[in-house]
């Protein structure tokens, strides 16, 4: 007996180093994984911040305007028409051309002429508009540069390159580093980045309209997605009867999870676009799409939080005369709920970074105004990002960057909200 | 087992009277009548062949039982006996579970529960329970006491619903341990408290009917001693049935017993007569220990 005993703790132990080896391998895989995984976030935040941080400053360039009434208000009437209709062009052309008296020439004036952005244009025009009493002063002037400016001055271009590969000529650097001598030119935090929408031209486009849209378009997927599933989880987990229709539609809404999702785009552009006439590039048609998109995910999640409530709650609940939707709504639903908040903000985060089906209902164009309601024309975050990318202009590259940081900010944002809200309905028993 | 006596008249021929004895005894233990006392004067609740089924398998077999005014019955047998089963028909938690069917008629005060037009609601609410593995529900001891007074609206105010929590849970005997933490979360309660909380929960909507499924299985020698006591005082003023694995407990808190042996009530009759006097033999099997 005892001599049996006694091989029966020496096998253990022969075995036992073994099975220490085994765990410490374990811990070291895994060790190893989180430290490649959190190499390649690195590398990644780096890249994107040190490609995009510049794109939050714009090169600005101090122009003396004179706002010669003779070109703005020839009659003096100071009619608000007047002075919204005059060639503000011509102001712009003439202060640049005061600074750089020499040269002459049609082409190089015309290059002169866009060495300031061409919202300088709009920029002056509404400075009259909102004070008539600057016809006829003059003054300094702080104008955004051209964005082929803007990267020189941020050292984006190669100044080394042979000239016929520059997109500015050797004169035109000289131009801007002789302003630049002057203390004409400074780098200032650049709101319009924050408050405008698109724009063809990079120094004048801005985050606001993308950011607006995916805005309208997560508030209609949440406002549908969030209600929806968690009664249709609840309903089918709870109520539905166990039968051959439940268990199709269980293993439809499985495979919906799967589905691609621009096919979902497709469906959005049939159903909701031809057949039921709702406008195209509209944040309200991108949110359906989406809800559509994220339903499965949120009814899975859900069914899988309440199933994971314990049955001793509701047989507590019913013992007390709870009736089944009382029970469900007191006590299993505040259970299932950290449950079914991740999989909505799974779910949302996935709506919050898709391009495919809203490439299908139109929200792929080019917007320039901000949308202010949910049936405005629209784009979102990343479809911005990939128009941008798109862009041929250096300036644009610099700007995507700096839009994944804002859509990365919103990630993290809707994250943070997340954790919150399972902490407050987390509760233990 | 019918061979045996011919072969012992075989081997000699003067065991032959104690062959004819042990045929008796084999016919009785072969029954599966009930034996006793299952019906009383004037019952809290009438059970008449009753049956329950799981899918195919027939969980309680044409039990007939009667469950008297504020008293204890205790519900004993051996494992998968259908005593919980029982308990579980007789505020209907049955429905809850998928394929579980019931036959028969079961009365609480006259009223048949299985009526098309009886509510499970205001039933459950009649017949209260208390389960095996104490569930206070994760908010505060008070929460926990007053949401079935809240839910029934069976206090018109707060105050009085404050009442109704002190009553409960002095008549359950935890007042003196809960009295300064009534809104800590009552899952922080030990085991024992817990189960008094459970049962405070039940008799804070004034129920006529009490059901304990193993109310003591979960809890130590002590608390288990304390949720007697409970149980005993419980017994003067409500109607109590439990189902229990522990005989001890059972000739402890209850006035009648009733024996169930494989889906079969057996032995039904005062618990003094049940454990000094079985009649069946299986019920003498099982209380003197011989399986269970």
């Amino acid at each position: 007996m005892a001599a049996s005993e006694k091989s029966t703790i020496e096998r253990v132990r022969a075995t036992l180093a073994r099975r220490n080896r085994a765990e410490r391998r374990f811990k070291n895989f895994g060790r190893a994984a989180v430290l490649v995984g959190l190499v390649f976030l690195v590398l990644m935040f780096v890249n994107i911040i040190l490609t995009g941080y510049s794109a939050f400053w714009q090169t600005f360039v101090k122009l003396p305007v004179h706002f010669d009434a003779q070109v703005i208000d020839p009659g003096g009437a100071g009619d608000p028409e007047t002075l919204g209709s005059a060639d503000y062009g011509a102001l712009v052309k003439t202060s640049v051309r005061s600074l750089f008296p020499e040269v002459s020439g049609r082409r190089h004036r015309r290059d002169l002429g866009q060495l300031v952005s061409r919202g300088t244009v709009f920029q002056l025009r509404r400075m009259v508009l909102e004070d008539p009493s600057l016809v006829g002063s003059r003054a300094e002037v702080w104008v955004p540069a051209d964005d082929d400016y803007d990267m020189l001055h941020k050292g984006n271009v190669d100044r080394t390159l042979p000239e016929a590969d520059r997109r500015l000529s050797d004169r035109q650097i000289g131009w801007f580093d002789r302003l630049a001598d002057d203390g004409r030119v400074e780098s200032r935090f650049s709101a319009t980045f924050f408050t405008a929408g698109d724009s063809r031209e990079p120094e004048l486009a801005g985050i606001r309209g993308a950011a607006m849209g995916s805005f309208f378009t997560l508030a209609v997927t949440l406002l549908l997605s969030f209600p929806l599933g968690v009664a249709t989880s609840v309903y089918l987990e709870e109520f539905a009867p166990r039968n051959r229709v439940t268990a199709l539609i269980e293993v439809n809404i499985n495979n919906l999870a799967a589905v691609p999702s621009i096919v979902f785009g497709l469906l959005g552009l049939a159903v909701f676009i031809n057949l039921f006439g709702l406008p195209r590039s509209a944040p309200l048609v991108g949110g359906l799409v989406l809800t559509l998109m994220t339903l499965p995910t949120i009814i899975i999640a859900g069914r899988a939080a309440l199933k994971s409530v314990p049955p001793s709650i509701r047989e507590a609940a019913l013992g007390v005369g709870a009736s089944k939707l009382q029970m469900i709504v007191h006590h299993v639903l505040p259970l299932a709920m950290p449950g079914m908040l991740t999989g909505t903000i799974i779910g949302m985060a996935r709506a919050l970074g898709e391009t495919a089906p809203l490439l299908m209902i139109g929200m792929v164009a080019f917007v320039v105004d901000v949308p202010q309601s949910v049936t405005d024309a629209a784009t979102a975050l990343p479809v911005q990002i990939f128009l941008w990318l798109d862009s041929p202009e250096r300036a644009f590259v610099e700007r995507a960057s700096a839009a994944i940081m804002v859509l990365l900010a919103f990630l993290v944002a809707m994250n943070a909200l997340a954790i919150v809200l399972r902490r407050r309905f987390e509760r233990r028993w | 087992m019918a061979d045996q006596p011919g072969a012992a008249v075989m081997e000699a021929g003067a065991l032959e009277f104690r062959g004819a004895e042990v045929d008796l005894v084999d016919e009785r233990r072969e029954s599966r009548e009930t034996v006793g006392t299952p019906f009383i004067d004037d019952p809290r609740m009438s059970c008449r062949d009753v049956n329950v089924y799981y899918s195919d398998n027939h969980a309680i077999k044409n039990v007939s039982l009667d469950i008297g005014r504020e008293q204890v019955l205790a519900m004993i047998g051996p494992s998968g006996c259908g005593k919980s089963t029982f308990l579980r028909a007789l505020n209907r938690m049955n429905d809850t579970i998928d394929g579980c069917r019931m036959t028969g008629e079961i009365k609480l005060d006259g009223n048949d529960i299985y009526a098309k037009d009886m509510d499970v609601v205001p039933l459950r609410a009649l017949v209260g329970m208390v389960f095996q593995k104490p569930n206070p529900f994760p908010k505060s001891i008070f929460d926990n006491i007053a949401y079935g007074v809240r839910i029934h609206g069976l206090a018109e105010s707060k105050s009085e619903i404050e009442g109704i929590v002190e009553h409960s849970l002095k008549r359950a005997g935890l007042w003196e341990e809960v009295n300064d933490r009534l809104h800590q979360p009552g899952t922080g309660l030990s085991g024992g408290q817990q189960q008094r909380l459970c049962i405070a929960r039940t008799i804070a909507v004034s129920p006529e009917v009490i059901l304990m499924d193993e109310p003591c299985s979960a809890l130590d020698p002590i608390a288990t001693a304390r949720v007697e006591d409970l149980i005993n005082e419980l017994g003067q003023d409500y109607t109590i049935a439990i189902v229990t694995h522990s005989m001890q407990q059972a000739a402890r808190v209850s006035q009648r017993t009733a024996y169930f042996h494989l889906g079969d009530l057996l032995e039904v009759g005062p618990t003094d007569q049940i454990f000094t006097n079985p009649i069946h033999p299986l019920t003498e099997d099982y209380i003197t220990g011989r399986f269970g």
